[in-house]
């Protein structure tokens, strides 16, 4: 599944995350594979993909525990075994995100279309930024009693949605818009057992 | 007796005056493609079918067939280059697949499911490029074009029109249609025209029948094109 498997998934393998100094080294067999997962420019429909792997999940939390994700709202992301990031990056608050994932995950998926190629939402690519925003907020049927939201609590927008790749190194590529319960399944379960992610045919899809 | 290739190992039969894709394409040998379609004179402009005919590197759909070529195709540093070929035309233009109506359908992005495409890889270029609806019944998207040139082919040496045409060099080129106005919807091209029918992206489309079959029953989504266009099917 990666193109670029050549390449070890992180230069300088973190500390184990999860019960840390409160484990004996005894335990660590049965030390939990930590997820960490968030969602950029992306619309949460690559997590709610996720959900749908039903009961499935209830074999997953023994296997796994949560770091940052909308299941826990941890708000910061700690060391991780592996990341899944949703979305593509389309404003500053994203590449913080982005590379606090990097930084602590071990291994980082790319999860979706957005995430893969900027999606939907990079169809404002070829849009000027300030259009965008005149339309969205300014005429006819817009938000905010016609004026732009500049609150400094805001992120700044950039010009254009990229993938992660193109921010940070990503170890795999989950595509589908959104990948498919089943594909993410296989997918997990691959990493977790320690074999190399690969989906079927009918798995791999861009739409 | 007939003549023959080797194409991986197995025997290919061919007629004098075939092209190793022709040659290929009879016997049911898959060789990856986009710019060629077996109706139309070949373009040679994909590079997707490169292989490798006595040592050397040449497209298989301009290449004559010649007796006793030994020819390899489905081999990995082949196939890595046309990986990688394929993630080239995927950034050079603006192909979302989500958002578009030849999803699954598409044979750029059935090739990139073939040769098992998990990223673009590349940066992405989101370049500047016109839609132009103005035609009642086709839809000219340019984000998705590829130049393959078929519309172009098929507007003239089928329909007899010359609707289409590319025009400017390397990253410059662009689809161009043959009306003062620039405007599709001010050319003679039919709904009915070869030239709509042909797009093997979504760059070309017919109005109104975008989703006739819904997304998980196309023609792509179940089976490969290597299948599809082996195995019988007019696709």
């Amino acid at each position: 599944m990666s193109e670029n498997s050549d390449r070890s998934p992180l230069p300088n393998p973190l500390p184990q995350a999860g019960e840390g100094a409160a484990v004996s080294p005894a335990c660590d067999a049965l030390k939990k594979t930590r997820i960490a997962t968030c969602s950029l420019a992306g619309c949460f429909g690559c997590h709610m993909s996720f959900l749908d792997i039903d009961e499935r999940l209830f074999g997953l939390i023994e296997l796994v525990e949560f770091d940052r994700s909308p299941l826990t709202d941890i708000k910061h992301c700690g060391p991780c075994d592996i990341g899944l990031v949703e979305g593509g990056v389309c404003n500053a608050e994203n590449v913080h995100v982005l590379k606090e994932f990097r930084k602590n995950c071990k291994v980082l998926v790319a999860i979706g279309a957005c995430a893969i190629n900027g999606g939907v939402p990079a169809m404002r690519n070829n849009i000027d930024l300030w259009d965008c925003f005149q339309e969205v907020y300014c005429y006819e049927g817009g938000l905010e009693c016609g004026q732009i939201p500049n609150d400094p609590e805001l992120p700044l927008p950039f010009d254009k949605v990229h993938p992660i790749y193109e921010v940070v190194k990503v170890d795999y590529f989950l595509p589908g818009c959104p990948p498919s319960g089943d594909a993410i399944w296989n997918f997990l379960t691959d990493l977790l057992s320690g074999r190399e992610p690969k989906l079927d045919y009918e798995m791999l899809h861009f739409d | 007796m007939s003549k023959t290739i080797t194409i991986d190992g197995l025997a290919v039969p061919f007629q004098e005056g075939q092209t190793i894709m022709d040659a290929a394409l009879v016997s049911g040998v898959y060789i990856p493609h986009l710019c060629h379609n077996p109706e139309f004179k070949p373009h040679g402009s994909c590079k997707l079918c490169t292989v490798n005919v006595n040592g050397r590197n040449v497209a298989s759909c301009t290449m004559p067939a010649v007796e006793g070529q030994q020819v390899l195709s489905d081999i990995a540093e082949l196939n890595a280059d046309r990986l990688a070929l394929t993630q080239m035309l995927f950034v050079e233009g603006n192909h979302l697949c989500p958002a578009c109506e030849k999803t699954g359908n598409c044979q750029l992005q059935a090739v990139a499911y073939y040769l098992g495409m998990m990223s673009p890889h590349y940066n992405h270029f989101y370049p500047q490029r016109e839609a132009d609806a103005s035609h009642p019944d086709v839809m000219l998207d340019r984000n998705r074009c590829i130049y393959c040139e078929l519309c172009v082919r098929a507007s003239r040496e089928v329909d007899g029109k010359n609707v289409f045409g590319l025009s400017g060099r390397g990253i410059k080129t662009l689809l161009v249609v043959n009306s003062a106005s620039g405007l599709l919807g001010d050319t003679d091209l039919a709904v009915t025209d070869k030239a709509a029918h042909v797009c093997p992206t979504g760059a070309i489309l017919i109005k109104r029948h975008g989703y006739a079959v819904p997304i998980g029953q196309r023609v792509f989504d179940h089976i490969t094109i290597k299948e599809v266009q082996t195995g019988g099917s007019d696709e």
